[in-house]
């Protein structure tokens, strides 16, 4: 289980992204974390998996937890070790290696080698695309054949929880199905998933619980299903406005003023 | 460095007298064909190790010059010196001496990797131009200690071929440069078999995108320490041989670390980031100054004595004017 306690994160020592956030992903289940672009949410899974060094970012305030070992100041090797994987967004897999060689990558932490060739099979199971391309260059893919290298090479060290950045990113509608469905597979098999969405229905269809931030905080949260029913997530991220055929003048669409910062 | 470049020039390979000695047309051209590889094996392994660092670390390394001469030196120290461990073990003369040479070359990469620790992984993250000031100043640093250890004289590496020439149909050829290609072509195979292995493929995963490998659980720190690690021992050997017969007569303060600037051509022919690139460069780059050496002598007068030693520049010149990320560099612009 992820706990993630009053984060505080400051890039640069001054700007500050992260305002005390809080959340919780438990064992087995999905947990969406959605947000608008700028909201942190990308910070939030640098913090979690060791990564803000990178970006001169530092964790102030706070704490991060798994499996209740404390993993705030953790290096982005020994948190993997622990088990927690991140994909990240935009793919980024390794051009210039091919298949097999990036899923290998993958598995750098995982030194026995019978549990290396179990992941290998169950990649190849959950992503049979990749079977065919085993041995072409990754960087000669598609987009989605690289999304699913890339979470087939986050696979391979064999996580316990898998935190996904952006997985529909530039895909094409039915490829994002495919990513959706084999989210849902890969959470079957006993792995708990971070999801962090700009396709806000995608992410709640899925997902056991969602959280939503707004400018580094998170400012809503409860179970997937009750986001995806409630009135203002429709209006901000899925895009429904009221009944269908109603026509809406200037004025009221105007009203999404009064509600433009949310109380949590 | 800067300053001693006219030094730098002014001191070009002597002529392969093995060469001079094969008669003229086929057997000459097969001799200096011979002598190239053979040159051309030493800048290969010079700038393999270079371009390993480059990749791996982004760094330019203006010490690796400095780090095959303390390869060369060390062997000297071992092979002759305290004959260590050869006077332990005994054996023929030429695994005693192949013993040093290994453990010399063992040596030259826990400085290497010794080196990143104390001075390159500090700057992680800081400008990479200041990286490659900071590498001049190892060049310095490492090039007087050394300088200091070898003395103003010459120090053979004690090599069991010496100046021994076999004679194949009429082609005399250095035994020495026998040797230099099989050691060249062994170590060329180990990296390419290493490159195949687990820590291989995160290397290079590593110089594709840093936080990517990072995410995998890559220790990108270890990574960048047997960069160099593998960077000082392929300088340590392509040292080595740079200091026998016939190029040197050994080890010389300064004139060995300098040596390998003239691999530099041989780099940026292939490509700065390009690993085949620097092993093709550099048997171009010493074909074409054996070739240089071998058929512009009697023109001495007009071009003067050396004229092969600027060669390599010139051809360096050429290939950037036509293609100025080199023959199998990525082309992409880079902030340098």
């Amino acid at each position: 289980m992820l706990e993630v306690a009053n984060l505080e994160v400051v890039y640069n020592d001054v700007i500050l992204v992260l305002r005390g956030l809080s959340l919780t992903v438990p064992d087995g289940k999905i947990v969406a974390l959605l947000g608008a672009n700028g909201a942190g949410k990308t910070t939030t899974l640098r913090a979690i998996s060791g990564l803000l060094d990178v970006h001169e970012g530092d964790i102030t305030k706070g704490s991060i937890r798994f499996d209740g070992e404390d993993v705030t100041e953790a290096a982005a090797s020994d948190i993997v070790r622990l088990g927690i994987k991140q994909v990240l967004e935009g793919r980024r897999i390794f051009a210039e290696l091919t298949v097999d060689e990036n899923l290998r990558t993958g598995a750098y932490t995982n030194k026995d080698k019978q549990s290396v060739t179990d992941s290998y099979e169950r990649v190849m199971d959950l992503f049979p695309r990749l079977k065919e391309r085993r041995k072409s260059v990754a960087g000669y893919m598609s987009g989605g054949e690289q999304q699913m290298l890339a979470i087939g090479r986050a696979l391979m060290s064999n996580p316990k929880l898998l935190v996904l950045d952006e997985p529909s990113l530039g895909l094409a509608p039915l490829l994002v199905q495919q990513i959706r469905d084999i989210i849902v597979d890969i959470n079957k098999q006993g792995t708990s998933v971070l999801l962090i969405e700009q396709n806000a229905n995608m992410a709640l269809s899925i997902s056991d619980y969602g959280y939503i931030m707004e400018t580094g905080k998170i400012v809503m949260d409860g179970e997937a299903k009750k986001l995806l029913g409630d009135e203002d997530v429709q209006e901000f991220y899925l895009g429904l406005h009221g009944e269908e055929g109603e026509r809406k003048s200037f004025r009221d669409v105007k009203h999404y003023k009064r509600r433009k910062r949310w109380l949590s | 460095m800067l300053a001693s470049l006219p030094l730098l020039l002014a001191q070009t390979a002597p002529v392969d007298p093995a060469v001079q000695a094969s008669g003229g047309g086929l057997t000459r051209f097969l001799a200096m064909l011979v002598s190239g590889i053979a040159l051309g094996a030493i800048y290969a392994l010079l700038a393999l190790g270079f371009v390993i660092i480059f990749k791996a670390t982004q760094v330019v390394n203006f010490a690796h010059g400095a780090i095959a001469a303390v390869g060369a030196y060390l062997t000297a120290y071992f092979a002759v010196t305290l004959n260590f461990p050869g006077s332990l073990i005994g054996g023929p003369r030429w695994l005693q001496w192949s013993l040093s040479a290994v453990v010399a070359i063992l040596m030259t990469a826990v400085v290497g990797l010794v080196l990143e620790r104390l001075f390159i992984r500090p700057m992680i993250g800081e400008p990479l131009f200041s990286v490659a000031i900071i590498t001049l100043g190892i060049d310095i640093l490492v090039r007087t200690i050394t300088d200091d250890f070898i003395g103003t004289g010459v120090r053979p590496v004690g090599d069991p071929w010496g100046a021994g020439i076999w004679n194949i149909g009429g082609i005399r050829i250095a035994q020495t440069q026998i040797v230099t290609v099989l050691v060249a072509a062994a170590a060329m195979v180990a990296v390419a078999a290493f490159f195949r292995s687990r820590t291989g493929v995160a290397m290079r995963a590593t110089a594709f995108d840093q936080e990517a490998a990072m995410a995998q659980g890559i220790g990108v720190g270890r990574i960048f320490a047997l960069s160099w690690g593998i960077g000082a021992a392929l300088a340590a050997i392509a040292g080595i041989f740079a200091s026998v017969f016939p190029r040197s007569p050994g080890v010389m303060a300064t004139t060995t670390a300098f040596f390998a600037f003239r691999a530099f051509p041989a780099v940026i022919l292939g490509g700065l980031d390009s690993v085949g690139g620097a092993v093709v460069g550099g048997f171009v780059i010493g074909i074409v100054e054996v070739a240089a050496g071998t058929y512009l002598s009697p023109y001495a007068d007009v071009l003067g004595v050396g004229f092969q030693g600027i060669v390599p520049y010139l051809v360096m010149l050429l290939v950037l004017l036509i293609r100025p990320y080199g023959l199998f560099g990525t082309k992409e612009i880079r902030r340098v």
